[in-house]
């Protein structure tokens, strides 16, 4: 095996190993009652905006293209898992959460996956800013579409009305405009762990394989890419699509863990979010985006009694964190603060025996 | 409401988004950046002319013209302060610090004036209105009008004649050579955001006497609107900023009649696909091509 | 112009080159490469115009001329980078109109562009990895899902892409980030990808640029040597005349975006038109 290879595996499992970790210190907290409400009620969240930060990493951090309507897939998700679940429940009376919630994910990643296909097509032609304000305005379509979208179940059969409130009586509403999704929790901690496991497997297998690496090489020089014989839009849509399935999964996985989720959560603020945790996580490294997405969930959470201050605080830290990694004066001088902490490790690295076993 | 009220209610809106749009498009085209703040810019600007008139009992007129000064120091230093010391930096790290200085200002401001939305004061600016014919037309509207068109002439000629603006122009097609000629860049961009920051006090002012309610997020849609507008129009270019904030605000007024309110905000949007479907580059905006 | 309006029965006749020469043991072969009255316009500028060619199937030909003579421009129209406004490019006789980027590789045309486009954040394994990215294939759900198909693909990519570092002695330097490479090594590198997609026509643009004297004559080795190894044509771009003298069989000169001399190294170096091209006008005084 090389050193690249090698250095890339011990990265992968660490990845895994620390997701499965922290689910069964969880599980052994919950079962101990040590775990606060607080903390509780953040897990599934957690999962989802993980599933959210990896699969936007792969859009911007491997295929290199800034999107900011990620929120958008995660409505669709969120209202396809609610519209399924509840049919699935009033047309085949089907008791079974698991199941339900299981069917519920996976069709809200195939409608998102639809979605994205749809909007990639145009929306992948254009470059840089342009692509990152028409998937911003993607998004936003589909929040403001959404509010005039009713679904209820009547005698086992979906009923639907887009822009007036059209339903027949006695009809058990499922979207309710404006008002969002009702439905009964179903989401459930290990099928979000489960999620987030399948999800890494789907980006960090995709990425260190034949298609991850056209897809960055896009990234990295398009029309060498081309030349090489690489149809760039079909890798483009790669990545787009597959994030957008994955982000439907979440929206689904969210949108079945409270009884109501409204078009307003998902709005373009959402997307940022995202964003933020991806580049704060760093780009094209999904470790970094499962650790930055659990901090920046939990951590306001947490924060709720500096209510006033903590957004105050978040983005000047945001601001520093920025200038502070980019700026290349304050870089080189933090490098050298903590280049001789580096050599240190470096020299113990290199003279340890054994070294050259392979 | 007939089509010409429609049409008129729709320009006034237009104006307000190009005056917003031409911040945006000015501070792209100089410093390539998304400058995600500027929308709150515009809401500083209006809290500061509300203070102005109710708190401080300043007269109008004035209380723009501090709304103006505060935004402009405000631009300039956030441009400083965040923006400057990444001018090597890739466009993601930019757009990022600017979310941050975004959400910076949205969090000051609620911090100062508190969450509850403020109801800005209509007869601001000379409650009266014009008759011509049947038609009834708000003097507020024609003053907004006529700011935009006074704006725009006015930057333009700036932008052509003076030599500072003949300076930004070049700022902004080469930034390389710009600086080998002797302009001085930093203080070329520090002018942009002076100018665009200048105009989102004035814009805010307009936006709020239109919808009267202040609240720390009001300039966060109409900021990312007229973003699209100046994309919509071919950003970088100030009469492109002109013609998507008035083609926008027509048509979201014109939508959210004859379609559906609240609506409005999706047809503006996939305006703006169509748009770019059609032409990449925006509507008056130049294709660019990659040197291989 | 389209296909149809080409072979249209009252098009105007014009004589199409036929003088070009090729190596005499290609002559029997059908040439990797020809052009045709070709030419691009730029907002009426004429970049490249009325340009013909002719590269034998095993030759190496040179395209040289002053800065600013289209060279590159070429390059760009052979690779369908540009469309062309006039003439043909035929690839072993197929014509290459209307093809994108894409299309013109897979008829097996690669090259290295002056500005050396790596992809800078991968390994140089992976960069030589997507030159073969299609010719050991699976699908993205082998891919994901590691089945048989992945690990028996990604085995023969890894030993052909040692294989193909090899020519170069870049082994070693397999899993270094490609934009940490010095310069030269860059250069190497981008070859090494391009032939990796199994061209039979490899284009070199500048592929000399920034090495010293001692890596020019090393690569002039290597490039004979690889022609010979993979039996393939090689035009290249280059302004090192020692190097373009040493290796290259034809040699075109381009000045203005026309061909202004066509012929073996001892030709061109003889040709008046050229030393003028190069060294400007003689002074009427001096003569």
């Amino acid at each position: 095996m090389t050193k690249a290879k090698r250095k890339r595996l011990i990265y992968n499992l660490i990845t895994f190993a620390l997701v499965i970790g922290a689910y069964f210190i969880i599980q052994n907290m919950i079962a101990e009652k040590t775990i606060s409400r607080l903390l509780k009620g953040l897990l599934v969240p957690i999962c989802a905006w993980i599933v959210m930060a990896v699969s936007l990493n792969l859009v911007i951090g491997f295929s290199g293209e800034l999107s900011l309507g990620h929120a958008g897939f995660m409505c669709i998700g969120a209202y396809t898992g609610t519209i399924v679940s509840g049919w699935l429940l009033a047309a085949y009376d089907m008791q079974d959460t698991t199941l339900r919630l299981v069917l519920a994910i996976v069709s809200g990643g195939i409608v998102a996956g639809v979605f994205g296909a749809l909007i990639g097509i145009p929306v992948l032609r254009l470059r840089g800013d342009y692509l990152a304000i028409v998937t911003l305005a993607f998004g936003e379509i589909i929040r403001n579409l959404v509010k005039w979208l009713y679904v209820g179940t009547k005698d086992g059969e979906l009923c639907f009305s887009f822009l007036n409130k059209d339903m027949p009586k006695g009809v058990k509403m499922l979207v309710d405009g404006a008002q969002g999704t009702k439905e009964k929790i179903i989401s459930t901690f290990p099928a979000g762990v489960i999620l987030v496991l399948v999800t890494l497997l789907i980006v960090l297998n995709l990425v260190n394989s034949r298609a991850g690496r056209a897809i960055q090489a896009t990234r990295d020089n398009r029309i060498a890419a081309e030349s090489m014989g690489i149809s760039v839009t079909k890798y483009k849509m790669m990545a787009f699509v597959t994030a957008a399935v994955l982000a439907g999964m979440a929206g689904a996985l969210f949108g079945l863990n409270s009884t109501t989720v409204e078009p307003k959560q998902f709005s373009f603020n959402q997307s940022i979010n995202v964003l933020v945790f991806v580049v704060l996580g760093g780009l094209g490294n999904v470790l970094g985006s499962v650790i930055s997405a659990v901090f920046l969930t939990v951590l306001p959470e947490v924060l709720r009694e500096f209510s006033d201050y903590r957004m105050l605080a978040y983005a000047v830290v945001l601001i520093l964190v920025m200038i502070f990694t980019n700026n290349p004066l304050i870089r080189s001088f933090v490098d050298r603060l903590i280049s001789p902490v580096r050599a240190l490790f470096h020299r113990k690295k290199d003279t340890m025996p054994g070294g050259d076993l392979q | 409401m007939s089509f010409l009220e429609l049409l008129i209610n729709g320009l006034r809106l237009g104006s307000i988004y190009a005056i917003i749009a031409l911040g945006y498009t000015m501070v792209y085209g100089i410093a390539k950046m998304l400058n995600f703040a500027h929308g709150d810019i515009i809401m500083v600007g209006a809290y500061i002319a509300f203070c102005g008139i109710q708190n401080w009992g300043i007269p109008p007129v004035p209380s723009i013209m501090l709304a103006m000064l505060v935004c402009t120091v405000l631009g300039v230093a956030i441009e400083g302060l965040a923006y400057r010391p990444l001018r090597q930096a890739t466009s993601l790290a930019v757009l990022i610090t600017a979310i941050g200085m975004s959400y910076l200002l949205q969090n000051t401001a609620l911090m100062i004036w508190g969450a509850n939305t403020k109801s800005f004061p209509t007869t601001f600016i000379n409650n009266s209105s014009i008759s011509v014919g049947e038609l009834t037309i708000p003097s507020a509207t024609l003053i907004t009008i006529a700011v935009n068109i006074v704006i725009m002439v006015s930057l333009t000629l700036f932008t052509s004649k003076t030599k500072t603006g003949k300076a930004m122009r070049c700022v902004s097609e080469d930034r390389g050579a710009a600086e080998l000629m002797g302009i001085n860049v930093n203080r070329t961009i520090s002018l942009t955001f002076a100018i665009g920051s200048a105009l989102a006090a004035i814009a805010g002012v307009l936006m709020c006497s239109t919808i009267p309610s202040l609240a720390p997020t009001t300039g966060s849609m109409p900021g990312i609107k007229a973003f699209t507008a100046a994309v919509v129009g071919g950003i970088g270019s100030i009469p492109g900023a002109m013609l998507g904030g008035i083609l926008l605000g027509v048509v979201e007024i014109f939508g959210n009649y004859y379609i559906s309110t609240d609506l409005g905000d999706a047809i503006v949007f996939a305006v703006l696909i169509i748009v770019l479907l059609v032409k990449p580059a925006g509507l008056l905006g130049k294709p660019m091509r990659e040197k291989v | 112009m389209t296909e149809a309006k080409r072979h249209r029965s009252d098009t105007k006749m014009v004589p199409v080159p036929s003088q070009s020469i090729v190596p005499e043991r290609d002559v029997n072969e059908l040439p990797v490469l020809e052009t045709r009255h070709l030419g691009i316009e730029f907002g009426g500028l004429k970049a490249v115009d009325d340009f013909n060619l002719t590269i034998g199937k095993t030759e190496i030909a040179g395209l040289i001329g002053p800065n600013g003579a289209g060279k590159t421009t070429v390059f760009n129209l052979l690779t369908k980078v540009y469309e062309p406004t006039s003439g043909v490019v035929l690839i072993n006789g197929k014509d290459m109109h209307g093809m994108s980027i894409v299309q013109a590789s897979r008829q097996g045309i690669a090259r290295t562009f002056q500005n050396i486009r790596l992809f800078d954040k991968m390994t140089v394994e992976e960069n030589v990895r997507i030159g073969l990215h299609n010719k050991y294939k699976y699908d993205m759900f082998s891919g994901i899902l590691r089945l048989p198909r992945y690990w028996i693909q990604e085995k023969r990519q890894h030993e052909r892409s040692m294989e193909l570092l090899d020519i170069f002695g870049m082994q070693d330097l397999a899993d270094k980030q490609a934009g940490s490479l010095p310069y030269g090594a860059q250069r190497r590198l981008e070859i090494v990808r391009a032939l990796a997609t199994e061209p039979k026509l490899l284009l070199l643009d500048e592929p000399a640029a920034g090495m010293n004297p001692h890596e020019t004559e090393e690569l002039m080795e290597n490039i004979a040597k690889i022609r010979d190894r993979f039996g393939i044509a090689i035009l290249l771009i280059e302004h090192d005349m020692s190097l373009v003298m040493g290796v290259c069989e034809g040699i075109c000169v381009l000045n203005f975006g026309r061909v202004i001399a066509k012929g073996t190294a001892d030709e061109i170096q003889a040709n008046p038109a050229v030393i003028e091209a190069y060294l400007g006008k003689r002074k009427e005084a001096e003569a």
